[in-house]
């Protein structure tokens, strides 16, 4: 039989650890895994760019319910472990779920510290560790206000930067004189704490916080030693981390700072292991993933019986906040044994430091270039004798050696041996030779084969350079198709920079993201308008300028300059009144060709431009408004007759039809939207081809969605069954509204799904019942703004200059 | 032939057109556009797309050129000239602004009419 195995805690360190498990031995064990947090596993460096808005949850997670599917692993979520019987050799979670092992693995990681101010227990005081502490942050960025963040060290730092991005007002209090002082030197302290500050963020050092003050029930403020008060909505509690040892104390296995495991990650218990940031290793604790992943390689042959050892850890450390270079490395308190090398360039902004013992470097600090920080740190892991090149040693490794090389070179000239990504140990000839054996051609390629880059990503530039010495120009640096030749930048990475800098109009938008032509071009304007009006509602003024003609003048050019006209029939249903109106009207202008569309509309065809407010003036008599039929938006629902009518008829197909277009009518979409409902699964409304369709049924609503009946042919695809009308709207509704986010401007709602992922878009909507409500929400708010019909606004002289001549040079030549 | 005298003839306001936009003027058979760009320089080329006759005013404009809405030829608004793969040339107008006002010249206008 084969041997139980049970994991406690689903971080990045036992993550790692399984995926030498499966790859050494596949069917060794029978794997379980209890995860206090509701979710699978995720990259937890990356939560600073999601706090940020770069990535998302999606985007991080490293392992998702596929994986543990593949591998049979049994993943309990939310599942906090309470109890360990070592004399059973069981284990119990508060939720009452129990398993037996014959070998058990600890890997709580780490609790943040909350200082016991008074105060501390109040709404609104929150810590970094884990996402839901994101979610939090991010809730309550959303009223704004103002943030402080206790701890000026990498994590404070980081959630700063990241409130900051999302528009919070943040003041950083540090204890001590300079930033970062257990990495930095108090000169690099003094420069990070500029950089920080030219974000608008306001640092106090020395700040020594007596208490937080409330007001009803919530945070107000926090109150100084020294008298002074911040008001603040959130404090972000970030003074440090403590192994999460109590559930291993209460076991009695041997625990000191973190749980006491020797180079065989054994604790005292033979049976038991600890893992990661919960375990100390010769009297140290570690608090950076690099460690984590070598005990997890240790750990994973001495499962499988092997003797491997672990040594203990030399650390380097980057800080992720976009646009700051900083590296440090090792030691570098001043001591009189110790002689240093310093490089200054105020001008550009450069601080270089390497302290030096006996001709070996013991500490390297980098501001502002931190191209060489792995250098430093291999010369420094190696203990070489920098005696030889000690004059040019600072000004990095492209000095050595003659001439200065361009980056390029300089990644082909570090040794075999020299390590690049520090998080995961990878050095130079794993990653070259991954790249030629299987042939790899990308960065995804290179991430998937050796891991390198990716967990913190801040060694990308170096991967990068090695995929381009190693491929020559068979390497093509983004996969990403630019939006369009202003840009390099893809359509995702512009949608997520204008929310995460909040980018409001278009210069804007240009300036920040480096558009390469002055005012864009006539594919990406149209795009940027549409990312702008669909995140900004209200805020943004829609530019005409930067839209279609048809959406400019809110009608159909035709190939001979004309327009056509068609206007709203809700549902496709008319009565005499209008169809007597548009004969009248057919008359009246002289319009040559009126034709029924496909999608149960009148169109008129051969308008001249100028006649067209004059020709809505009359439609709009008869309660007619527009029928966007030219729109990036919501076109048309076409119904069949339903119970109204139909003998077949489950369900009244026409009054649902009418309902979801009057509620989404206006609505602007990354590219048209076509629906249909159909009363029964006769589907005389052809739903199943559409963006979204409805298919009644005795017991509800079937909606489907993502067909296509264009270019492409495909038939929809089924997001789930509802029971009434009322659900089966606001799912649709949210199902645009997360398309109006996620789309690419131009993209079908069929092109999205397959992108995202129908089951993504299908927990989302169906199963995600917080999702649906937020993406419901935030239709009906845009819709305050959309829902104005634009003929009426035009035949009360709205952007006259669209439709008449400035002058007519024929008529004053007859005067 | 071209007439030596120019004969300039006010045709609209600089504020008629918006920013990156453009106007039409009615000349007999021929329409002109009045292209406005974001630095507000102005052009004036025959409102006619040499390849299917598309409506250029109705374009999108960007830096100095415009994009035809028909089928997306992109224009020179400066030398009238068809940009990247296309080949093609729009007539393009001289055109005097005048603090706000714009003119056009009226007889090399009436040139045109007459040759074309
Ligand atoms: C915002 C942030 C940024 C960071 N940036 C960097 C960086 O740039 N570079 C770097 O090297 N490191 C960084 N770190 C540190 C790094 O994330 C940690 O070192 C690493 O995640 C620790 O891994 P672990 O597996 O030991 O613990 P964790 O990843 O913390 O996982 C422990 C898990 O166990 C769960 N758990 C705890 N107790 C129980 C229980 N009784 N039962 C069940 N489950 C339990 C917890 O909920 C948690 O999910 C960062 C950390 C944070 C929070
Ligand atoms: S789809 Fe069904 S209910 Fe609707 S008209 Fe056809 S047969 Fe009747
Ligand atoms: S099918 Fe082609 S030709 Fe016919 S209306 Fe559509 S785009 Fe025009
Ligand atoms: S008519 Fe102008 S591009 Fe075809």
């Amino acid at each position: 039989m084969k041997q139980k195995l049970v994991i406690i805690g689903n971080g990045m360190a036992p993550g790692r650890m399984l995926e030498h498990l499966f790859d050494m031995d596949p069917e060794a064990f029978d794997v379980t895994i209890f995860n206090a947090e509701p979710r699978v596993n995720y990259n937890r460096l990356m939560l600073s760019p999601v706090l940020s808005g770069e990535k998302t949850y999606s985007d991080i997670i490293t392992h998702d319910d596929g994986w543990y599917d593949d591998h049979g692993v049994t993943l309990h979520k939310s599942a906090r472990v309470s109890t360990i019987d070592r004399e059973a050799k069981k284990v119990t979670a508060e939720n009452g779920v129990t398993a037996d092992y014959d070998k058990l693995v600890i890997a709580t990681g780490s609790l943040p510290i909350m200082i016991p101010l008074p105060g501390h227990t109040l709404d609104g005081v929150l810590v970094y560790r884990d996402l839901d502490d994101v979610d939090k942050m991010l809730k309550a960025a959303r009223t704004g206000g103002r943030a402080v963040v206790i701890g000026g060290g990498l994590l404070g730092l980081e959630a700063a930067a990241g409130l900051r991005e999302q528009g919070m007002e943040v003041s950083v209090l540090h204890l001590m004189p300079t930033l970062m002082e257990r990495q930095l030197d108090p000169t690099a302290g003094h420069l990070l704490e500029d950089a920080i500050a030219d974000r608008d963020i306001e640092v106090i050092t020395e700040a020594n916080t007596e208490k937080i003050l409330e007001k009803d029930g919530k945070v107000a403020g926090v109150l100084l030693d020294d008298g002074r008060e911040i008001e603040a909505t959130i404090v972000v509690m970030a003074v440090g981390i403590r192994p999460s040892t109590a559930l291993a104390a209460s076991a009695d296995i041997e625990c000191n700072r973190g749980i006491v495991v020797g180079d065989d990650m054994r604790t005292s218990d033979p049976d038991i292991y600890a893992l990661g940031e919960c375990s100390e290793h010769r009297g140290l604790c570690y608090g950076l993933v690099a460690p984590l992943y070598e005990m997890a390689k240790v750990l994973s042959e001495n499962l499988l019986g092997g003797r491997a050892e672990y040594n203990g850890s030399v650390t380097a450390t980057k800080l992720k906040v976009t646009g700051i270079d900083l590296y440090s490395a090792g030691d570098f308190a001043d001591d009189e044994d110790r002689e240093e090398i310093v490089l200054r360039d105020g001008m550009a902004g450069i601080y270089k430091r390497l302290v030096l013992k006996d001709n070996r470097i013991i500490g390297a600090v980098l501001y502002g270039e931190t191209s060489d920080g792995p250098w430093f740190f291999d010369l420094l892991k190696k203990q070489t004798d920098i005696a030889p090149m000690r004059d040019t040693l600072i000004f990095g490794q492209a000095y050595q050696g003659g001439a200065p090389l361009d980056p390029t070179a300089a990644v082909a000239a570090l040794p075999d041996d020299a390590e690049i990504c520090g998080c995961n140990g990878i050095c130079k000839s794993q990653i070259t030779t991954a790249i030629t054996e299987k042939g790899l051609t990308s960065l995804d390629g290179v991430r998937a084969h050796t891991k390198a880059s990716s967990s913190c990503g801040t060694c990308t530039g170096l991967v990068e350079q090695l995929l381009t010495v190693t491929l020559g120009d068979g390497y093509k640096p983004s996969a990403v198709t630019p939006v369009c030749g202003c840009t390099d930048l893809g359509h995702d990475d512009v949608r997520h920079l204008i929310r995460a800098k909040s980018l409001k109009t278009l210069p804007a938008v240009m300036q920040a993201l480096e558009w390469k032509t002055s005012c864009g071009c006539a594919k990406c304007r149209p795009a940027l308008n549409y990312y702008l009006v669909s995140e900004w509602p209200g805020e943004y003024a829609d530019d005409y300028q930067s839209r279609f003609i048809n959406e400019r003048v809110h009608a159909n050019i035709q190939k001979d300059g004309t327009y056509s006209v068609v206007p709203r029939m809700w549902g496709g249903i008319t009565s005499a009144a209008e169809l007597r109106k548009i004969a009248d009207v057919v008359d009246k202008f002289d319009i040559p060709t009126v034709k029924v569309t496909g999608g149960q509309r009148i169109d008129m065809l051969g308008v001249r431009k100028e006649d067209l407010p004059a020709i809505w003036a009359d439609l709009g008599e008869a309660g007619f408004v527009s029928g966007h039929a030219y729109a990036k938006g919501l076109r048309t629902v076409k119904t069949c007759v339903g119970t109204d009518w139909c003998r077949f008829g489950t369900q009244d197909s026409t009054g649902l039809g009418i309902r979801i277009e009057k509620f989404m009518w206006g609505a602007w979409t990354p590219a048209k939207v076509k629906m249909a409902v159909s009363g029964c699964p006769r589907n005389c409304s052809e739903a199943t081809c559409k963006d979204v369709g409805v298919i009644c049924v005795d017991s509800g609503f079937d909606i489907h969605f993502a067909g296509a009946a264009g270019l492409d042919i495909k038939g929809t695809e089924v997001l789930g069954h509802v029971k009434t009308e009322d659900e089966a709207l606001e799912h649709i509704v949210a199902l645009t509204q997360m398309y109006r986010e996620q789309g690419h401007y131009l993209e079908r709602i069929y092109k999205w799904a397959k992108r995202i992922g129908l089951d993504e878009i299908r927990r989302q909507i169906m199963e995600d019942i917080d999702a649906r409500q937020g993406y419901f929400d935030r239709f009906v708010f845009s819709q305050k703004f959309a829902q104005v019909d634009p003929w009426s606004e035009r035949v009360s002289g709205k952007d006259k200059h669209e439709f008449m001549p400035m002058s007519d040079l024929t008529l004053e030549a007859a005067e | 032939m071209k007439a030596t005298t120019a004969n300039w003839i006010l045709v609209g306001r600089l504020s008629d057109i918006p920013k990156r936009g453009a106007r039409r003027v009615k000349n007999g058979e021929v329409t002109i556009a009045v292209f406005r760009t974001a630095e507000d320089r102005i052009f004036a080329l025959e409102d006619r797309c040499p390849h299917k006759q598309g409506p250029l005013s109705q374009g999108i404009i960007h830096g100095d050129c415009v994009t035809c809405p028909l089928h997306n030829w992109v224009f020179s608004l400066e030398t009238g000239e068809a940009q990247g793969a296309d080949e093609g040339r729009i007539t393009s107008f001289p055109v005097k602004l005048d603090g706000d006002d714009i003119h056009l010249d009226l007889n090399f206008l009436s040139d045109m009419r007459k040759s074309a």
